[in-house]
């Protein structure tokens, strides 16, 4: 048993202090080697906004380019964890990544599921989740969207699950559906319903998770649907009243078109983070059923769970590419500009 | 939303009529469901019943964890629903705090996402000023690589790190977590800084640089604090990223004295027969501190998070 005593937290300073002037010397010494070698030895018009990206894009590639193409290069291994120590060399080519796409697709995926129902599941999952955050927060938003007393405690409130440490939030409704004790089937009891099985039983547990994700993005979707709403101009409104349009009328040719901004960029956020959504999946999932997975969840457990890293490398690639077609594919059709122009031009 | 459209005809201009002349008026049912200047008073009560069963349903899980944190030994597995339990007592709060290793897996939270997001902002806050006042080429496709990483699932990323890492022999250590942290939200920090840059007149730093300061000089003295909004908000996204991590921590590590807590929480929680009392004690003292700091800045760190792309 570690204890927290002065002596640790002295250590503990000295370590990470060390690192980030480490990291910021790094940083410097890069920039001037940079900055002298473009603007002195080349005479690069560049120079100084290329010395200004010179960290971030070293940082990206050394801790996003080059472990992309790592897991690339996984991809076309049979790496496992007895090439990781002792350290023993994979076998190595192109054999290989066909053999790994192959297993993707044609075998399970994890120990019994096949990667199709994963897919299926995580598809339906996204689709049904993003209906809910954005139908469920513009009806809170509308709701919140007009004079009232006690306005900026409702909007406080709402926001707690967005507010509380996910993983907090996420453990804590994992306890709760605990099928004796816990919160969720006290209720139901109190209604006279005997409770669910929330993690022992494959559907109830499908739900489950679904129901905490509703809760956990409900409330920043309808945050974010509230500012949108508040810039609408209220004469507007005013105006269809005049002219007798009613509230259906109001909704589909004012509101709707104007908060579109707004919207199309939240609810495509909202799609990337909930395909991505981990923990949820992951920490619900109390006893591991691959019937609960998504594709990250399964994507996690392939690796670290049975160690299989140059197929999970290939499992990986798969889901990103799906991951970007879909949202590829959703930006055109929502006609969203993604780089409005070139900035200011410079002499 | 209302269906009704008759109009109230205010007997003075100056004064308004009050709620109990209204109701004289008009009558009681008159009032309450047809009065439709804005929302009748019936649909006012509806909206308030919304919010508030809203609200219970988003805070209850809070009251739920501060409950059976202070539940005493004997009664943790009682099947009550009150907020304050009979016999409440701190003892959970105690034996978290001087039995578990709460404080160290908290302090390496701290240290971890301080230095994480702290180099982090520092970086993008240069390479986003680039972004924004100079085309160079590929600057585009730079852009949009920057957004595709943020698609990147994250057990994508853990793979290589995991292995590069072990086989650097940095697994167990801060240097290999901070630099991931430092790195992991630099692209979405590089869209908000950039967006927000891109709304700073550029005659600003030409005034500066007439009155002879270096375009460097003007960036540091003009731009940067002038950005101080946008810089809170991608420090305080850095640090959540961070603070939240349970993926990279868990993989990267497995040393009781690196915990951080995310990963001690889960512990706590896994052993849950019996520690159901100091799982919920930890997490409460976890969450009351982000609460506030979020609940406080939600407003402007909302709206920072959508200005990148919503901004004109």
């Amino acid at each position: 048993m570690e204890r927290f005593t002065l002596g640790f937290v002295i250590s503990s300073l000295e370590e990470a202090g060390s690192i980030i002037l480490g990291i910021v010397l790094v940083v410097v010494l890069l920039q001037v080697i940079a900055y002298v070698v473009l603007h002195h030895g080349l005479k690069a018009r560049l120079a100084l906004p290329l010395t200004l990206l010179v960290p971030a894009a070293v940082g990206l590639a050394v801790l996003t380019g080059y472990p992309l193409l790592y897991n690339v290069w996984l991809a076309f291994t049979n790496m496992s964890l007895q090439h990781i120590s002792p350290h023993v060399d994979p076998d190595f080519g192109v054999g290989q990544f066909i053999a790994n796409i192959r297993r993707v697709f044609t075998r399970p995926v994890l120990h019994s599921e096949h990667f199709f129902p994963v897919f299926g599941r995580t598809v339906a999952y996204t689709a049904l989740q993003v209906t809910f955050h954005v139908s469920i927060g513009l009806f809170l938003a509308m709701c919140l969207n007009r004079r009232m007393k006690l306005r900026g405690i409702y909007r406080t409130l709402i926001l707690i699950p967005w507010a509380i440490p996910q993983i907090v939030a996420v453990l804590t409704w994992r306890t709760e559906f605990h099928f004796q004790y816990g919160f969720v089937n006290i209720l139901l009891r109190n209604f006279g319903h005997s409770g669910f099985f929330w993690l022992s039983d494959r559907m109830t547990n499908w739900i489950a998770f679904n129901l905490v994700n509703i809760w956990l993005g409900v409330p920043f979707m309808s945050v974010i649907l509230l500012g949108g709403l508040q810039s609408i101009d209220p004469n507007y409104y005013e105006a269809a009243e005049i002219d007798g349009a009613t509230w259906r009328q109001r909704f589909r040719n004012i509101t709707l078109p104007m908060i579109r901004p707004v919207l199309t960029p939240a609810a495509i956020l909202g799609w990337i983070w909930t395909f991505n959504m981990f923990n949820v999946p992951y920490f619900i999932n109390a006893r591991n059923f691959e019937s609960s997975d998504i594709l990250v969840t399964a994507l996690f457990r392939a690796a670290f769970e049975y160690n299989r890293y140059g197929f999970a490398a290939a499992f990986s690639i798969v889901v990103f590419v799906i991951l970007l077609i879909f949202t590829v594919f959703y930006v055109k059709i929502s006609g969203l500009e993604l780089t409005k122009k070139a900035s200011q031009k410079m002499k | 939303m209302s269906s009704s459209h008759q109009v109230i005809s205010h007997g003075s201009p100056l004064s308004p009529p009050t709620r109990r002349e209204l109701i004289a008026r008009h009558g009681f049912f008159n009032w309450f469901f047809r009065t439709a200047r804005g929302d009748a008073p019936y649909q006012r009560v509806l909206i308030h019943l919304v919010l508030i069963a809203a609200c219970v349903i988003t805070v209850y899980p809070l009251t739920r964890i501060l409950s059976v944190s202070l539940r005493p030994g004997d009664a943790l597995l009682s099947t009550t629903m009150e907020v304050i339990p009979e016999n409440a007592t701190f003892a959970a709060y105690y034996n978290v705090i001087v039995q578990r290793e709460f404080l160290i897996w908290i302090w390496n939270s701290i240290i971890v996402a301080l230095s994480g997001s702290f180099i982090g902002v520092a970086i993008a806050a240069t390479g986003a000023y680039a972004f924004s006042r100079w085309d160079f080429p590929l600057k585009v496709p730079a852009l949009i690589f920057l957004l595709c990483t943020q698609m990147i699932p994250a057990p994508m990323m853990v793979v290589p790190i995991y292995i590069i890492a072990a086989n650097l022999g940095i697994l167990n250590s801060w240097i290999g977590i901070i630099v991931a942290y430092s790195v992991q939200s630099t692209p979405f920090s590089i869209w908000i800084l950039k967006g927000y840059y891109d709304t700073v007149p550029y005659e600003l730093e030409q005034q500066a640089m007439v009155d002879g300061s270096s375009h460097l000089g003007a960036f540091y003295r003009i731009i940067l604090p002038l950005s101080t909004p946008a810089l809170a908000i991608a420090f305080l996204f850095n640090f959540t990223q961070a603070w939240n991590d349970w993926v990279l921590a868990r993989v990267m590590l497995t040393n009781d004295l690196y915990y951080t807590w995310p990963l001690g929480v889960n512990r706590l929680q896994g052993q849950f027969t019996t520690l159901w009392s100091e799982f919920y004690a930890a997490s409460f003292m976890i969450s009351i501190p982000v609460l506030a700091l979020f609940l406080a800045s939600s407003r402007f760190l909302i709206s920072g998070l959508t200005l990148g792309s919503v901004k004109d």
